[in-house]
C-alpha cells in the first residue's frame, strides 16, 4: 500500500469539467489531486472524439476536442494538480475532523477536505452481452473478468469476444480448462496477430475449437451453465459449457459512486444549482455527472458549474476566510498565482 | 434532400427527408425512430445506432470500414446486412433507401 495522499480537494474525474475545475479552485488557493479509471487526462473529448471540432466553447468558434484539453492542461499549469491514473475511485469514509477518505480500486488512499466528483457518464466497465436471461448465470458461471485462474480449472468453458481479453484468456486458460471454446462473430479478430495465430495453432492440435457466431440463448438451472446456443453462418449449434466469458468492450456506468449514499436520479447526481453540492455536504458534483432542473450536458454548464463549486468549496477548505470576488484582468494577487504578475 | 425510410421493431415505419451530408444515425435521431439509441453521438464508438440495411440496397451503400466493423462485433444480433448508421452518410445515391432497426441495441 503506498502512502496516503493529502489534497484539499480530489477530482475524481479528469475530463474536461474535472480539469477546468483545478484553475477555478486553484485561484483560491486550493491543491487538487485528480483521479481518473484512464491512462490520460481528457475524458469523453479525448476518448471518442479527439479529431471532431467543437463549435460551442465561447470565444473558440471551431476547436478540436484535444486542442481544448491541451488548452486547459496548459490553462491549469500554474496550480501544479497532481494526478493518479488507472485507478478507479471505489470507497469513501469521513474521518472525525470532517475530512473524506478514498480509497481506489488499487488500495491507494486519498484525503482531503473537499471532494468533487465530475465523473462524466461514469466509469467505464464491462457491457453484458445482450443475451436473453444472463443475469441469473452471473457470478455464479458467467463472468466479466478472471480473478482467479483456478475457478476455470476443469471446467467448460465458453470465451465469447475477438479483442486482446478474449484471445488472450482463451491461451491463459485453454491448458487448465477440460474443454475452451472461442465464439467471436466473424474470423477477423481485434486481437494481437500473434495471439491469433497462437489461437489457429491450438485448434489446428484440436485443443481448443473456435466457432464463427453469436451466442444467442443459454441453458442452466440454478446459476448453473449448461449450454450456449451459438447461431452461425451454417445454423445453430449447442456448444456444452459449465463457464463463460462474455468480452464485450466497456460501457459507462456511474459505478461505486452509486453506492455513496447520494441521492440519485437516473444514475446521476443530483445538486443544488447554487454550490452544485449533492445531498452530503462537502461532496460536490459537477459536468455531465450531475442532474439539476434544467440540466445540458454541455461542456459551458460544466464550466459554469465548477465556478460555482468552487466558491463554495473554499468556505469548507478555509472557513472563517473571506471570499473575495476578484477578476483575473485585473487582480494582481489572482495573476500572481497564474505566474502572470 | 434524399428520401430514406426507418422500419421501426414494431414494424412502424418512419418516411423521413434528409439532406445530403447528414447521417442515418441523425435523420432517426431528429424523426424520433425508436430503437436508435446512439449514445457516443456518432463517434463510431459504442454500436447503439445500429440498423439492418435493406437487402436490396447493400450494394450501394457498400461495407464497414474496418473500425466500424470493429464496433459491431458489439453490437446485437449481428447479420451481414448490419451497418452503424451513424457511419452511413446520406447521398443522392441512396434516395429511397430503407433500414430497419433491431430488436434492442447491445
Ligand atoms: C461525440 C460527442 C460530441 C460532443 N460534442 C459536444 C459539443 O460540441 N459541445 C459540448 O459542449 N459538449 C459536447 N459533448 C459532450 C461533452 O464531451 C461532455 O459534456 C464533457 O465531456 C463532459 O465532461 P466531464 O468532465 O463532465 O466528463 P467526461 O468527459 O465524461 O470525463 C469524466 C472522467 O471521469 C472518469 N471517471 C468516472 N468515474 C470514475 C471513478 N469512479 N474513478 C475514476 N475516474 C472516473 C472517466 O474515466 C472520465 O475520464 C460531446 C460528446 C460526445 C460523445
Ligand atoms: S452513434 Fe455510437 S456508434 Fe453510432
Amino acid at each position: 500500500m503506498s502512502d496516503v495522499i493529502e489534497t484539499d480537494v480530489v477530482i475524481i474525474g479528469a475530463g474536461p469539467v474535472g480539469l477546468f475545475a483545478v484553475f477555478e479552485l486553484g485561484l483560491f488557493d486550493m491543491k487538487c489531486h485528480l483521479v481518473d479509471i484512464l491512462d490520460r487526462p481528457g475524458g469523453q473529448c479525448t476518448e471518442l472524439y479527439p479529431e471532431k471540432p467543437i463549435y460551442d466553447i465561447p470565444a473558440w468558434p471551431s476547436i478540436l476536442a484535444q486542442d481544448l484539453v491541451d488548452k486547459l492542461l496548459e490553462q491549469i499549469e500554474p496550480f501544479k494538480p497532481t494526478y493518479s491514473f488507472n485507478r478507479m475511485i471505489a470507497g469513501i469514509e469521513q474521518l472525525e475532523d470532517g475530512r473524506f477518505r478514498l480509497s481506489t480500486d488499487d488500495q491507494e488512499v486519498i484525503e482531503a477536505k473537499v471532494v468533487v466528483i465530475a465523473a462524466g457518464g461514469g466509469s467505464f466497465q464491462p457491457k453484458r452481452p445482450p443475451i436473453p436471461g444472463i443475469e441469473a448465470f452471473e457470478n455464479e458461471s458467467v463472468f466479466y473478468s478472471v480473478r482467479r485462474m483456478e475457478a476455470f480449472r476443469g471446467e467448460d468453458v465458453l470465451i465469447v469476444g475477438g479483442g486482446d481479453s478474449a484471445l488472450d484468456w482463451t491461451l491463459n486458460l485453454q491448458p487448465l480448462a477440460r474443454s475452451l471454446t472461442l465464439v467471436h462473430r466473424r474470423p477477423e479478430f481485434r486481437a494481437a496477430p500473434d495471439s491469433v495465430n497462437k489461437m489457429y495453432a491450438l485448434q489446428e492440435m484440436k485443443k481448443l475449437d473456435f466457432e464463427v457466431g453469436q451466442v444467442t440463448a443459454l441453458k442452466g438451472d440454478g446459476g448453473k451453465l449448461q449450454s450456449a446456443t451459438v447461431k452461425g453462418p451454417n445454423g445453430e449449434v449447442e456448444v456444452p459449457c459449465t463457464r463463460l466469458l462474455p468480452f464485450f468492450g466497456l460501457t459507462m456506468k456511474l459505478g461505486p459512486i452509486s453506492d455513496w449514499g447520494l441521492e440519485l436520479k437516473d444514475n446521476l447526481v443530483v445538486v443544488d444549482t447554487e454550490k452544485f453540492e449533492t445531498t452530503r455536504p462537502g461532496i460536490f458534483a459537477i459536468g455531465d455527472i450531475n442532474w439539476y432542473p434544467g440540466k445540458l450536458k454541455l461542456i459551458l454548464s460544466g464550466f459554469h458549474e465548477a465556478a460555482l463549486m468552487a466558491q463554495a468549496a473554499k468556505r469548507i477548505v478555509s472557513p472563517g476566510e473571506r471570499v473575495v470576488f476578484q477578476y483575473t484582468t485585473s487582480s494582481t494577487n489572482l495573476q500572481k498565482k497564474l505566474g502572470v504578475a | 434532400m434524399t428520401k430514406l425510410t426507418y422500419i421501426a421493431f414494431d414494424g412502424t415505419r418512419f418516411d423521413v427527408d434528409a439532406s445530403d451530408g447528414s447521417t442515418v444515425m441523425e435523420n432517426a435521431i431528429r424523426n424520433d425512430v425508436p430503437g436508435i439509441d446512439a449514445e457516443c453521438g456518432g463517434a463510431c464508438a459504442c454500436a447503439t445506432c445500429h440498423v439492418y440495411v435493406d437487402e436490396a440496397w447493400t450494394d450501394v451503400v457498400g461495407e464497414p470500414e474496418a473500425m466500424e466493423e470493429d464496433m459491431l462485433d458489439f453490437a446485437y444480433d449481428v447479420r451481414p446486412n448490419s451497418r452503424l448508421s451513424c457511419q452511413i452518410k446520406v447521398r443522392p445515391e441512396l434516395d429511397g433507401l430503407t433500414v430497419s432497426v433491431p430488436e434492442r441495441q447491445g
